[in-house]
């Protein structure tokens, strides 16, 4: 059919597949990330040749070779600094940057927490399953203390990092949660972080079958999903639960689940969702949340607005070339303190 | 006014010495400028301590700045100083043993007082005959401070702030010894301190002052004279560092190959003028992230050279072992990217503000699997603009990293620099796909050269996905094909060794009858110039190579080298490019001469050693 008028081309997910065998392990919460990533770069609605997807070393980073996009599987932790040296030199790509819980947070940890101070406008999303799968099995920096890995045989004596923690404390201006089982939510919240002008951080809770099986088993348990996990969007009410009812509300400087109708509470008790506050300390307090007593905390949990690092980087250079007499190389020269002989 | 004589001179030595904050660097750079100016061939060398103020007046602070001017071609910072300036006894102590025989010192006669002798560690109260120059050498003692403050009394600056001027007082003086007018001072210090009229006064008070007082010192000194130089082609030139150089010449090359310069890069001395001149240009768009660690200076270029830019990443050796694993990388992806290492002493944090050859073989080898890469040199502070030019063009049209090493003595010392104009620097034509080509692969390749064609992320059609593991040659999928590694790792091998044919064959000074052919790369050139020149002048036949060209090596090196008896390798390390060498040119016997104490060598030592290796 012939058109005249300039149209948006629609993507579908298979426009973003590359012709590669997935070389994950059967049952592997990885391809779910896969496909709700593919889902959103289609409604995105951006080229595959205008996107670029970094990462770095893992089960994970094998994730570039399965996009049609531009893509650069690198080196074991510095996935954060490639994807800032692609977005800066050219900031019209969309950039993201896979990795894992090893990668980003062990190895690659200098480069994670500077990526996100610096707000570079990258979509980070970071499988963790709690483990190092590719190495085979030895513990992580996000593996509970205690638990009996390879490298830990009689449990590690370490204290886990918490990514939201992390990116929060790294001055972070995204972070989201999905989880492998729930392709809805994992593709709303993907879809906001690509939104988000920034850097995204997008902790994706993945399981691996190996090595790790059900480190989120009971979270993802599909017929006590609802009550384990609140799904947080903004302007909504913090409200979750299989009958819709349980709520959070603020105690004193700590949230608590309610029931609604229970003990005088009413809907507009409930606490409503603000992602946008440039304070962080509601948004860490839900993040932080744990169970059995506390729901995990999903969807979007923490976007503000900042100017991002590579948006500054063009505005200067504008701005200093607006202004500047020297415009070529020659020019540039002619500027020098000079003499003849 | 008694008579003072003026001796001509062929070529003279001047060297500046005081604690880090009297000023000696700027005094020196100023008077090295004007004296370019008026026709004079120029090389400099500052030689700081790494502290930033280390105690007033003690022997760790003593900071210098050395000048070599000269009626014809001169090749180093020189040897000796045959005119030292020392604003303090410690600065006397350190120096003392440099200055020749015959030369003047002009110290400051207000700091040689019982308490300076004390800091400085002098026994007695005379400190001449304490370190045994008092008969050989000639004294000018002005006492800079009082007379400073005379200048400036009732202007309403505080002591700090005068003091601060002194160097204007020594800059003025030596102005007079040298017979150089001061009006090209004054035209430098209103360039520098334009926006603030009364630090510009003050100061052109205290030069004028200065002068004068040479002027009318009752003393019967001889000033120097020294002619403008013939022998320096025409033109348009400027003073200017190896540092600076480097970095314009990556500016150059980035406008030339029409790309966005991007430098990802960590602060280490002393590489880090490079990305403070970088920074600066974003006139020219110049994009500069200053890194977290050297890890990210170099992945962040890479990045950038993976989007397109021409990206580059500036160190010194500990950093370059840093970033040995990222190298790797744009190995493996054969991506275009510039290395530069301004090499200091070593290892470890080692010596970091002194000179030394000692990352050669880092360079060459210090990087797991068979993983090739072009490494270059440079020889002077100005060659450093021609090497980060090639070294771009060489990465971009070989889709290759390429490691240029400098190092902190042409680094930070300056020489006379001919302006070039972007019109006449060779063209640089990057190895992009052609839009007509069909079944792109990453590793589509010129069948002839081995290069990889390059496409950039924004462009339709040729998406691919690149990386750190092994790929298939024909597919560009990733492998472990025994036989697909082999030929892979042959490739890569034959991109770089096809590299000799585009750069220049190695030229030897001298004739090919030579008794001796002296062989050295980089930094050590001039001093290697200096003694061989020298010693043909005098009747002997020494040759000397020079190579800015390691890997790959010139193509005629192996012959060239083989038509010599004896052949000498000098380096400032204990025989890495010697050791390379005997790998390529198993044939001849190459001795050595090795220097590792954090300086240069002098072209008196040099001289010396080879008139032996002559008997």
């Amino acid at each position: 059919m012939e058109t005249t008028e300039t149209i948006k081309i629609q993507y579908t997910a298979k426009d973003f597949k590359s012709d590669q065998y997935v070389r994950w392990c059967p049952g592997c919460g990885d391809f779910a990330v896969l496909s709700s990533l593919q889902k959103v770069m289609a409604d995105l609605g951006i080229a595959p040749h205008k996107t670029a997807v970094i990462s770095g070393i893992g089960c994970s980073s094998r994730l570039p070779y399965y996009t049609s996009s531009y893509g650069f599987h690198t080196i074991h932790g510095r996935g954060a600094a490639i994807a800032t040296g692609v977005k800066v030199a050219n900031p019209e790509l969309t950039v993201w940057q896979i990795t894992g819980d090893g990668d980003c947070l062990a190895i690659g940890g200098n480069h994670f927490i500077h990526s996100v101070r610096r707000n570079m406008d990258i979509n980070v999303l970071l499988f963790n399953n709690q483990i190092y799968g590719l190495t085979k099995g030895q513990y992580s920096p996000t593996t509970k203390k205690g638990f009996v890995t390879k490298s830990s045989p009689f449990g590690t004596v370490e204290r886990p990092f918490r990514p939201a923690e992390l990116t929060m404390g790294a001055r972070g201006t995204f972070f989201g949660r999905l989880l492998d089982v729930d392709l809805k939510t994992a593709q709303m919240t993907i879809m906001a972080g690509a939104k988000h002008n920034g850097t995204s951080v997008i902790e994706c809770l993945v399981n691996c079958v190996i090595f790790n099986d059900g480190a989120h088993g009971w979270l993802a348990e599909r017929e006590n999903r609802a009550d384990r996990t609140i799904v947080l969007e903004h302007g909504k009410k913090m409200i979750f639960g299989k009958d819709g009812n349980k709520g959070l509300v603020l105690k004193g400087l700590n949230l608590k689940v309610v029931t609604i109708g229970e003990n005088g509470v009413t809907e507009n008790d409930i606490l409503v969702h603000d992602a946008t506050c440039e304070d962080t300390t509601l948004h860490l307090k839900l993040a932080l949340m744990e169970g059995p007593e506390m729901p995990i905390a999903m969807g979007v949990i923490r976007d503000v607005v900042e100017e991002s690092y590579d948006a500054a980087v063009e505005a200067q250079i504008a701005e200093v070339q607006a202004k500047s007499k020297i415009k070529t190389f020659d020019e540039l020269i002619d500027s020098l303190e000079q003499w003849e002989m | 006014m008694d008579k003072v004589t003026k001796t001509e001179l062929d070529n003279v030595v001047v060297r500046f010495s005081g604690d880090s904050g009297d000023g000696m660097q700027l005094t020196g750079t100023l008077f090295s400028n004007l004296s370019a100016i008026l026709g004079n061939e120029i090389s400099t060398f500052p030689d700081f301590p790494s502290e930033i103020r280390a105690p007033q007046g003690t022997l760790g602070g003593v900071s210098g700045f050395q000048v070599h001017l000269g009626s014809s071609k001169v090749y180093t910072p020189g040897d000796d100083p045959d005119v030292l300036v020392v604003m303090n006894p410690a600065a006397l102590k350190v120096n003392a043993k440099f200055i020749k025989k015959g030369g003047v010192i002009i110290f400051d006669a207000d700091t040689f007082d019982k308490s300076g002798f004390e800091k400085a560690g002098f026994k007695t109260e005379n400190p001449f005959e304490e370190l045994n120059i008092s008969d050989t050498i000639q004294l000018i003692p002005a006492p800079l401070s009082t007379l400073t403050q005379a200048s400036l009394d009732g202007m309403g600056f505080d002591n700090k702030t005068v003091l601060r001027s002194k160097n204007m007082f020594a800059l003025g003086l030596i102005c007079w010894l040298f017979n150089r007018p001061i009006d090209q001072a004054i035209h430098f210090l209103t360039n520098k301190f334009g926006k603030k009229p009364t630090i510009l006064h003050a100061n052109i008070k205290v030069l004028t002052d200065g002068f004068n007082f040479g002027n009318n010192l009752h003393l019967t000194v001889s000033t120097y004279f020294v002619e403008r130089s013939h022998e320096t082609p025409k033109g348009k030139y400027t003073s200017i560092s190896g540092n600076k150089a480097t970095a314009w010449g990556l500016i150059a090359a980035s406008q030339k190959a029409g790309l966005q310069l991007f430098l990802g890069s960590y602060p280490i001395t002393p590489a880090t003028d490079i990305m403070h001149e970088l920074t600066a240009r974003k006139d020219m768009g110049v994009k500069v992230v200053q890194a977290e660690d050297e890890i990210a200076g170099i992945t962040s270029a890479i990045g950038a050279s993976f989007a397109g830019s021409l990206a580059a990443t500036n160190t010194s050796g500990p950093g370059l072992a840093l970033k040995s694993e990222a190298i790797g990388l744009a190995v493996m992806a054969e991506l275009p990217l510039v290395v530069i290492d301004v090499m200091r002493g070593g290892p470890s944090t080692g010596l970091p503000t002194k000179t030394e050859q000692t990352d050669l073989l880092q360079a060459l080898y210090g990087r797991n699997g068979e993983s090739p890469a072009v490494v270059m040199a440079a020889g002077t502070p100005d060659d450093c603009f021609h090497y980060a030019f090639m070294a771009s063009k060489i990465a971009l049209e070989h889709m290759t990293p390429v490691i240029l090493l400098t190092d902190a003595f042409i680094g930070n010392g300056t020489s006379l620099w001919k302006l070039p104009t972007l019109a006449e620097l060779p063209e640089i034509k990057p190895n992009y796909v052609k839009p007509d080509m069909t079944d792109y692969k990453v590793t589509s390749r010129d069948e002839k050269t081995n290069v990889r064609y390059w496409s950039v992320p924004g462009v339709e059609g040729f998406a691919h996905r690149n990386g750190g593991l092994e790929k298939d040659y024909y597919t560009g999928a990733i492998s472990t094909d025994p036989e697909n590694h082999q030929k892979m790792v042959d490739t890569r091998e034959a991109k770089i060794n096809y590299i000799s044919n585009v750069i220049p064959e190695l030229k030897i000074e001298g004739d090919s009858s030579a008794d001796l052919l002296v062989i050295g790369w980089g930094g050590t050139q001039g001093h290697l110039m200096s003694a061989v020149s020298s010693l043909n002048k005098k009747g002997n036949k020494v040759a000397l190579a020079n190579f800015n060209y390691i890997n790959p090596l010139p193509k005629n090196t192996v012959e060239l080298i083989q038509q010599y008896k004896k052949v000498v390798v000098c380096e400032l390390n204990s025989g890495q490019f010697a050791t390379f060498l005997r790998s390529k040119v198993p044939a001849v016997e190459f001795l050595q001469y090795n220097k590792v104490q954090g300086q240069p060598f002098t072209a008196t030592e040099l001289e010396e050693h080879f008139v032996t290796l002559l008997k």
